[in-house]
C-alpha cells in the first residue's frame, strides 16, 4: 500500500526575502523578476536587488561569475529588499559558498544537487562536498534535489537536446518557489507565451518545467510547509512593478510632454546607465529622439545642440562618462541652454566595480568643471521615485535654462517596485515658450527666474551667435570686461541659487525635534528608513530625512539641523555630503561612510543610531 | 514656425555687426568674404543657417556671420551640430574648423559624422599649424617643421585630410583655396547642393606662423602648372593653356596629352582614384589636385532618424501621458 500523502501545513508571514543565485547564464535575473512581477501583481509591497557580475558569461561554476538577485516581498510597507534571505536557491557550489553566510540561520536553502559533481566543487574552491556536512542540514533547511534531472525528465517529451533542456532549469526552481509561497503561474505562463511563441518546443519545455516544478513542491515532501502572504495595505491608486532606470526613461519623457518639448537623448553605452537609453529609444511614439553617440563627450555635446535647436537635450552616463563630460557640462552652464544629464553611479574610481552601486559622484556632480560653473543637482532615492526626481529635473532644466544633474544608482537603476501610478491631472505642466519677439530682442536678458529666452535657429530677426567665451550682460556679445565677468559669474550663481525658491516643503519622518537626525540622500533613503522606524519602535528619539535637491540645497534645511541634537549621514562614499554640509551650516554632523559597492543594510544602520544616542 | 520670405540677399545681409579680428594678411578674411556671398546666393532664409564652430582661429568665424551662430568647444563642432541637425532637419548646418580642431582634439567626431552622412557641411581650414595658441605644430604640419613645439623639426607625421575624409566615408569631399575665390565659391556652391555630409578642405595661409606655406602650389605664377582641378565628368587637365592632362594608368597616375586624359568620375563605387590622386607629393611631376574629389548619394542619418520617429508614431500611434504612465501590467488597489 502507498503511503498516504502528508498535508503540508500552510503559514501565514509577513514578509519574506529569497535569493535566487546562479552562473550568469542559469538565468538568475530573469527568475528573479517573475518572481517580482507575480508577486507585485499579487499586491505585495516589495523590493529587489539584483547583483551580478561584470563578466557577461564568466566561465561556468567560478565564484566571480555567480549571479544573484533578491527580492523581498510583503504584506507591509517596506523600502527595501532585506539585509539577509529567508529562502536561498543556490543553482551550484559556486553561488552555495557566495551566498549561504549571509541566509539566516533556520532558512530555506534550495541546491541543486545536480551540479554538485568533483569539477563544480573543484570550481568553487571546495575541498569536500559541502551538502556531506551535517551541520549545513542543522543550521537550515535543506532541500536538496537534482534540478538538472528533474529538468531533464519534465521536458522529455520535447525532444529538446539535453543542452537546450536544462536551460529550462530556472523556471523548475521557479515553479517549486511559486508553489511553497502560493503564487499563481498564470503570470510567468503569459510572459513566455509572449516571449517564446515563434519557438513552439522551447516554450513548452518552459511551460513543463515551470509546472513540474510546482507539482514536486506539492508532492514531494521536499517542502515542509507552504506560505502565504498577503497584499500590503498600500495606498489606494493603479499600480504597476518598475525598475528604476524604466521609472526614470518615464519621467523623462513625461517631464517633456509637461514641458510641451520634443526630447532628445543622446548617450553612450555604459553600466549602469544603458538601460535608460533602451527604455527611451522605444518611446519614439511620445516625441523621443535617441543618438548613440561615438563617445560620452558627442553625447552632451549633440545633446546641447538639440537643446539650441529647440529640444530638451539630455544625456545620461555614470561616473566615467561624467568625468568626460564635464568641459560640456561648462559650456551648458554658460550659454544658458537646458540640459538634463543623468549618472547613474557605480562604484570606485576609474573603471571600478561597473556592477556594483555607490553615492561617490556628489562631488563631481557639484565641483566636476572647471571655474565658477554651479547647477543644479537633484537625486532620486528609490526605483519608483525615479520618474518624479526626473520630472524634476526636466522642470528645473527648462524653466531657468540651465544644465541639471540628477544622481541614481546601481542599486536603484537595477532595483525594482511598485510604483503607484499618478493620475495625469495630478502632474503640473511647465510649458515653455520659445522666443520669437525680434523686438528689443536681447540673447542675454533675463525673465523672473534670471533665465534667459530660448532663442531658436529658424526663427526670423533672432540671428546672434552664442558660445563659450564670457558673455556680455543683455547682449551676448564677447566680452573681456573685468566688472561684466564678475557681474554674469554671478548671474549665473544667483539664478541656480533661485531653484530652491520652488522646492516641495522638507518632509522630516518622525519627531520636529529630536536627539538624532539621519539625513540622507539618494539611495539610503530606504535603508535609513527601515532603521529609523526600528530605532522609534525601539523607543529612541530619533527622526529622518532624505534629500532630493543637493544643489542648491532647501532654504530651510539650516533651520531643520540645528532641531537636533546630532546629525548623522551614512552615505555610499567617504562622506561627500557631509563634508558640504558642515560647509554650509557649521553643523557638527556626523559622517556614516560605506564604501564596499553595497547598500547599507537597515541592520547596520540601526546599530549606529545606537551607538551615536549612546555616545 | 514662419520664416523669412526666401528673398534674394545681398553679401551684406550675411555680415554681422563684430568687428572681425584675424590678424591682417589672414587668409580667413577671403574666407569669410566668399561664404557670406555665396549664402547670399542660396536663396535660404538666413534664420535658416546654424553656423557652428570649434576652437581656434578659424572657430571665430560664426561671429562674423549675421546668422544664428554657436562658437562650442575644442574639437566638438561636429558633435554639436550632429545635435542641431538632428533636432531639427530643416536647419542648413554648417561646421567651421580648422586642422587642429577637426583632425586633432576632434578627430573622432569628424570621422562619426562622415560615416553617419550627417547632412552637414564642414569648412576645414587647414594652415598647418596651431595659431590661435601661438604657432605649435598640427596634425597637418609637414615633418621637420621648425615651431615652438618642435624647435629642431617635427616628428610627426602628417594626416591627409582628403585620404581621411574619404577614408571615413564622407559622401561629398573637396579641396579649395582661400585666394582663389571663384575656384572657392564654386566648391561652396557644390557642397551647399550636395544632401548629406560635405567636406571640404580649404589651403590657408596663416601670416604669422607658418606664412607661405602653400606658396608651391598656389601663388599666381606656379599654380596653372602645380594644380590639377578635378571637375565631374571633365577630363583632368592643367596649365596655362589646359595643354596638359593627366591619366590613370593601373599603376601610377602620368602627365599626357590634354586628349589622353582621364575623365574624372567622382561617383565611382569605391573612390580609390581619389584616394589614389589625392596620395600624390607635393613636390613631385604630378600636380596637386583640388575641386571635387567624391560626390556620391547615400541615406543621411539625419532623414533616417526623422523617418523612423515618424514610422513608429504611426505604427503605434502618438503617446500620451495616460498611454505612457498606463503601459504594461498594472494592478488596483482599493
Amino acid at each position: 500500500m502507498a503511503p498516504t500523502k502528508q498535508e503540508i501545513p500552510l503559514q501565514h508571514v509577513d514578509e519574506v526575502v529569497i535569493r535566487f543565485a546562479g552562473d550568469s547564464g542559469d538565468g538568475m535575473q530573469l527568475t528573479g523578476t517573475q518572481f517580482t512581477d507575480t508577486s507585485a501583481m499579487m499586491g505585495n509591497d516589495l523590493a529587489t536587488f539584483p547583483d551580478y557580475p561584470a563578466e557577461i558569461r564568466a566561465p561556468i561554476g567560478t565564484l566571480f561569475g555567480v549571479s544573484g538577485f533578491q527580492v523581498r516581498f510583503a504584506s507591509k510597507d517596506i523600502h527595501t529588499p532585506g539585509d539577509r534571505p529567508d529562502v536561498l536557491v543556490a543553482m551550484n557550489p559556486a553561488a552555495l559558498k557566495v551566498n549561504i553566510d549571509d541566509l539566516k540561520e533556520g532558512g530555506l536553502l534550495i541546491v541543486n544537487t545536480g551540479n554538485f559533481g568533483k569539477r563544480d566543487l573543484v570550481k568553487a574552491h571546495y575541498e569536500e562536498n559541502p551538502l556531506d556536512n551535517p551541520l549545513l542540514e542543522e543550521k537550515y533547511q535543506l532541500v536538496a534535489i537534482d534540478l538538472n534531472e528533474a529538468t531533464l525528465k519534465a521536458v522529455e517529451s520535447t525532444g529538446l537536446s539535453n543542452k537546450d533542456a536544462l536551460r529550462c532549469k530556472n523556471l523548475l526552481a521557479l515553479g517549486m518557489l511559486y508553489h511553497t509561497y502560493s503564487r499563481p503561474l498564470a503570470h510567468t505562463e503569459k510572459w513566455l507565451t509572449g516571449k517564446f511563441g515563434k519557438k513552439p518546443a522551447i516554450l513548452e519545455a518552459n511551460l513543463l518545467a515551470l509546472r513540474a516544478g510546482a507539482n514536486i513542491a506539492e508532492n514531494s515532501e521536499l517542502f515542509k510547509s507552504t506560505f502565504q502572504v498577503s497584499p500590503a495595505p498600500l495606498p489606494g491608486g493603479k499600480y504597476r512593478n518598475i525598475g528604476g532606470n524604466q521609472a526614470l526613461a518615464m519621467g523623462l519623457v513625461a517631464g517633456c510632454k509637461l514641458a510641451e518639448k520634443p526630447l532628445y537623448y543622446g548617450s553612450y553605452p555604459i553600466t549602469p546607465a544603458s538601460d535608460v537609453l533602451h527604455a527611451l529609444s522605444r518611446y519614439k511614439n511620445y516625441g523621443v529622439t535617441t543618438f548613440q553617440a561615438e563617445d560620452e563627450i558627442a553625447a552632451i555635446c549633440s545633446a546641447i545642440g538639440a537643446s539650441y535647436a529647440g529640444s530638451v537635450g539630455m544625456t545620461g552616463t555614470s561616473g566615467p562618462g561624467l568625468a568626460l563630460k564635464g568641459e560640456a557640462l561648462g559650456l551648458a552652464v554658460m550659454i544658458e541652454l537646458p540640459l538634463v544629464v543623468v549618472d547613474v553611479q557605480r562604484a570606485g574610481p576609474s573603471t571600478g566595480l561597473p556592477t556594483k552601486t555607490e553615492q561617490a559622484d556628489l562631488n563631481q556632480a557639484l565641483y566636476g568643471r572647471n571655474s565658477e560653473a554651479p547647477l543644479p543637482v537633484i537625486s532620486t532615492s528609490s526605483p519608483a521615485d525615479c520618474f518624479e526626481a526626473a520630472v524634476e529635473a526636466v522642470r528645473i532644466a527648462v524653466t531657468y535654462m540651465t544644465p541639471v544633474v540628477l544622481l541614481s544608482d546601481g542599486y536603484i537603476g537595477n532595483g525594482a517596485e511598485p510604483f503607484l501610478i499618478p493620475e495625469v491631472s495630478s502632474l503640473k505642466p511647465f510649458p515653455k515658450a520659445f522666443h520669437t519677439d525680434p523686438e528689443n530682442f536681447q540673447p542675454y536678458s533675463r525673465d523672473e527666474n534670471l533665465a534667459r529666452p530660448w532663442a531658436i535657429p529658424g526663427t526670423p530677426g533672432l540671428e546672434h551667435r552664442v558660445g563659450g567665451l564670457e558673455k556680455a550682460d543683455l547682449t551676448g556679445a564677447v566680452s573681456y570686461d573685468a566688472e561684466n565677468h564678475e557681474k554674469m559669474t554671478l548671474l549665473r550663481e544667483n539664478k541656480v541659487k533661485k531653484v530652491a525658491d520652488t522646492y516641495a516643503p522638507l518632509e522630516v519622518f518622525g519627531p520636529e525635534t529630536a536627539d538624532l537626525l539621519v539625513l540622507g540622500w539618494g539611495s539610503t533613503y530606504g535603508a535609513i528608513r527601515g532603521a529609523v522606524e526600528r530605532s522609534q519602535e525601539a523607543g529612541l528619539s530619533v527622526a529622518q530625512l532624505n534629500l532630493r535637491n543637493l544643489w542648491p540645497l532647501h532654504n530651510d534645511l539650516g533651520d531643520v539641523l540645528k532641531r537636533y541634537k546630532k546629525v548623522l549621514i551614512p552615505e555610499l562614499n567617504r562622506g561627500q555630503l557631509c563634508r558640504l554640509i558642515r560647509a554650509e551650516y557649521l553643523v557638527d554632523a556626523v559622517s556614516l561612510p560605506k564604501v564596499q559597492g553595497k547598500p547599507f543594510m537597515s541592520g547596520e544602520l540601526v546599530d549606529a543610531i545606537k551607538q551615536q544616542l549612546a555616545e | 514656425m514662419a520664416t523669412t520670405e526666401a528673398t534674394s540677399y545681398k553679401k551684406n545681409d550675411f555680415v554681422s555687426d563684430q568687428e572681425v579680428r584675424w590678424c591682417p594678411g589672414c587668409g580667413d578674411y577671403a574666407i569669410l568674404n566668399a561664404v557670406q556671398q555665396t549664402f547670399a546666393g542660396f536663396g535660404i532664409p538666413k534664420e535658416q543657417f546654424a553656423v557652428i564652430s570649434g576652437i581656434g582661429c578659424s572657430s571665430r568665424f560664426p561671429y562674423y556671420m549675421n546668422t544664428f551662430g554657436f562658437h562650442t568647444i575644442h574639437g566638438r563642432a561636429p558633435a554639436l551640430a550632429t545635435g542641431v541637425k538632428i533636432a531639427n532637419p530643416n536647419l542648413e548646418v554648417w561646421v567651421i574648423t580648422g586642422d587642429g580642431d577637426a583632425l586633432s582634439i576632434g578627430g573622432n567626431h569628424l570621422i562619426h559624422a562622415m560615416r553617419r552622412n550627417m547632412d552637414m557641411k564642414v569648412l576645414l581650414f587647414n594652415n598647418r599649424i596651431y595659431g590661435l595658441t601661438k604657432g605649435q605644430y598640427s596634425p597637418t604640419t609637414v615633418p621637420g617643421k621648425v615651431t615652438g613645439s618642435s624647435p629642431f623639426g617635427s616628428l610627426d607625421a602628417p594626416f591627409n585630410p582628403i585620404g581621411l575624409a574619404l577614408g571615413a566615408g564622407a559622401s561629398f569631399v573637396a579641396r579649395t583655396v582661400d585666394t582663389q575665390i571663384k575656384h572657392l565659391k564654386g566648391v561652396l556652391e557644390a557642397a551647399h547642393a550636395h544632401k548629406g555630409f560635405a567636406f571640404v578642405e580649404i589651403l590657408q595661409n596663416c601670416v604669422i606662423f607658418n606664412d607661405k606655406c602653400f606658396d608651391h602650389i598656389t601663388e599666381k605664377d606656379v599654380r596653372d602648372d602645380r594644380q590639377v582641378d578635378l571637375r565631374p565628368g571633365q577630363p583632368l587637365v592643367f596649365g596655362k593653356e589646359l595643354e596638359k592632362g593627366l591619366r590613370f594608368t593601373p599603376s601610377d597616375i602620368e602627365i599626357c596629352t590634354p586628349e589622353e586624359a582621364t575623365t574624372w568620375n567622382a561617383d565611382g563605387p569605391t573612390g580609390a582614384n581619389a584616394y589614389r590622386i589625392c596620395q600624390g607629393s607635393e613636390s613631385g611631376e604630378v600636380p596637386v589636385p583640388i575641386g571635387i574629389f567624391r560626390q556620391v548619394q547615400r541615406p543621411t542619418l539625419d532623414e533616417g532618424i526623422a523617418k523612423q520617429v515618424n514610422d513608429v508614431t504611426e505604427k503605434l500611434g502618438e503617446g500620451t501621458l495616460e498611454s505612457l504612465l498606463n503601459a504594461g501590467d498594472t494592478w488596483d488597489v482599493s
